[in-house]
C-alpha cells in the first residue's frame, strides 16, 4: 500500500499507514526524494502515529531518507511517535541520532518554519 | 495451628484412636491450655498481649487445633490463621512469637500423649502418627500464612513507594520537571521513562528538566539509564535538560569514560530551569514593589 504524500505549501507531508511493509518505506523514499525536486519542497513532514512498532529497518529507512531529503535541500521532521513505540526503540538503541522529531503535525509544521527562520537569519547575517 | 494429641486406651485402629486423642485433649483443655500459656510466658512470647487477647486466643487456637484433628480437615485452621497473620503483622508480632508459641503448644501436647500411653510404647507410636502429622500441617499452614502476609504487605508497599517516587511536575505550559530521588534500577528507570513518555504526550511538553540531585550514586549503568530516558523524549520531540550531578558524581563520570556530551546538562535545578526557560523562550522578569503588594 503506497504511502499518501500531501503538499501543504512548500511542505510535504507523508502518513505512513499502520501495517505498512519494508518496502513501503523504501518507495516512500523515492516518491518523496522526487516530490522534494518537482515541488521545490523545503520541509518534509513523516507522520507515524498510527504506527505500532519501529523496527531497525524502518528507523533505518527513516533515516537514510531524512539524510537523502537533506541532499535535496529539505528539513525532515517525523513526528507522531508513541510513547510506547519509543520505549521499544530506545531499548532497540534505535535513537534516530540528527533527526528531528516533535510530538505531532502542528509541532512538526512549527519546527519547519523555526528551522527555515533561523536559516534565512544565517543567510542575513552572512 | 498447633497440634494435639491423645492417649486412650483400647482404641482400635486409626480412627477409634484419633477420637481417643481427641476426647483425651477435650478432657484436658484446661490443665493444658494453662500448662501451654505458661510456657510461652515463661519463654516471653506473649509480650505485648493483655491477659483477656491471651484468654482469648489460647482458647479458640486450641480448640481449632482439635477440631483439625477430630475432622481431618484444615479449613477452620487456615482461615483462623490468614486472620490471625492480618491482625499479627499488623500490629508487629514477631514470626518468633507465632511459630515459637505453636511449638510449645506442640510440645504440650506431646509431653501430654507421653505420659498418658507411658505404659504402653506401641500405642504410643500409634498415637504419634495420628497426631503428628496433624500438628506438622497445622504448623506449617500458620507459617505459610505468615510470610504470605509479610509479602503481601512487601508488595504494597513497594507499589506505594514506586508511585510516590517518580512524579511529573508541570511548572509552565510545555515544561515539565521530573526529580528523581532515591537509587535508579534498571526496573526504575524503565517506569520512570515510562511515565515520563506519557506525561510528555498528554502535557504536549517540548523541555523537560530531569533533576537527579537526589539520587544518591551515578554510575555508568545509571548513566545508560538516563540516556535512554533522554533519547525516547526525544523521539517524542521533548528536549531534556539533566541537572543536579553534583561535583563528585561529575568527575566519576568523567573519571570512568561515561560519555555524557550528548546530553544538556546544568548544575542544578535552577540553571535548569533557567535553561528552559530560554528554549521556551519565557523571561522571567521581576516585578518592582510585587513582594509589598503581596504581603499587604
Amino acid at each position: 500500500m503506497r504511502v499518501p504524500i500531501l503538499k501543504q505549501g512548500t511542505y510535504l507531508i507523508a502518513t505512513v499507514q499502520a501495517g505498512a511493509t519494508d518496502t513501503d518505506f523504501l518507495k516512500l523514499r523515492e516518491d518523496l526524494l522526487a516530490m522534494v525536486g518537482t515541488i521545490r519542497a523545503r520541509g518534509v513532514i513523516i507522520d507515524v502515529t498510527a504506527l505500532d512498532v519501529l523496527d531497525s529497518f524502518a528507523s533505518r529507512s527513516l533515516k537514510s531518507l531524512a539524510q537523502m531529503v537533506k541532499l535535496r535541500g529539505a528539513d525532515t521532521v517525523i513526528v507522531g511517535i508513541q510513547p510506547e513505540v519509543a520505549f521499544a526503540m530506545i531499548q532497540l538503541g534505535l535513537t534516530l541520532p540528527g533527526i528531528a522529531t516533535a510530538l505531532d503535525l502542528e509541532e512538526g509544521l512549527l519546527t519547519l518554519r523555526e528551522r527555515e527562520r533561523e536559516r534565512k537569519a544565517r543567510a542575513h547575517d552572512s | 495451628m498447633a497440634k494435639r494429641n491423645g492417649n486412650a486406651q483400647g482404641a482400635t485402629g486409626g480412627d477409634g484412636l484419633r477420637q481417643e486423642l481427641v476426647a483425651h485433649l477435650r478432657e484436658q483443655r484446661e490443665s493444658l491450655r494453662q500448662m501451654w500459656v505458661q510456657q510461652m510466658t515463661a519463654k516471653g512470647l506473649l509480650a505485648g498481649l493483655s491477659k483477656q487477647e491471651i484468654e482469648t486466643e489460647s482458647i479458640t487456637i486450641y480448640d481449632t487445633c482439635v477440631g483439625c484433628l477430630a475432622t481431618g480437615q484444615y479449613e477452620s485452621a487456615q482461615v483462623y490463621a490468614t486472620n490471625m497473620a492480618e491482625r499479627g503483622v499488623l500490629r508487629g508480632m514477631t514470626s518468633e512469637q507465632i511459630i515459637g508459641g505453636l511449638l510449645t503448644l506442640r510440645d504440650v501436647y506431646g509431653r501430654s500423649l507421653a505420659e498418658r500411653y507411658q505404659r504402653d510404647l506401641a500405642r504410643l507410636s500409634a498415637a504419634f502418627d495420628v497426631y503428628e502429622p496433624v500438628a506438622n500441617k497445622i504448623l506449617s499452614i500458620v507459617a505459610l500464612a505468615f510470610i504470605e502476609e509479610r509479602e503481601k504487605v512487601v508488595r504494597e508497599q513497594q507499589v506505594a513507594i514506586r508511585e510516590l517516587s517518580t512524579p511529573v511536575l508541570q511548572v509552565r505550559d510545555r515544561l515539565l520537571i521530573l526529580p528523581i530521588v532515591g537509587i535508579i534500577d534498571s526496573v526504575r528507570a524503565r517506569q520512570i521513562t515510562e511515565q515520563l513518555l506519557r506525561s510528555i504526550r498528554s502535557a504536549r511538553a517540548k523541555v523537560v528538566v530531569i533533576d537527579v540531585t537526589g539520587v544518591p550514586n551515578v554510575d555508568s549503568r545509571v548513566a545508560g539509564h538516563l540516556v535512554q530516558t533522554v533519547d525516547a523524549a526525544r523521539l517524542l520531540g521533548a528536549r531534556v535538560i539533566v541537572s543536579g550531578i553534583a561535583p563528585e558524581i561529575a568527575q566519576t563520570l568523567v573519571t570512568i569514560g561515561v560519555d555524557l556530551t550528548k546530553m544538556n546538562t546544568v548544575g542544578d535545578l535552577q540553571g535548569g530551569l533557567d535553561e528552559a526557560d530560554r528554549l521556551l523562550g519565557y523571561t522571567v522578569v521581576k516585578m518592582d514593589g510585587a513582594a509589598t503588594a503581596s504581603q499587604g
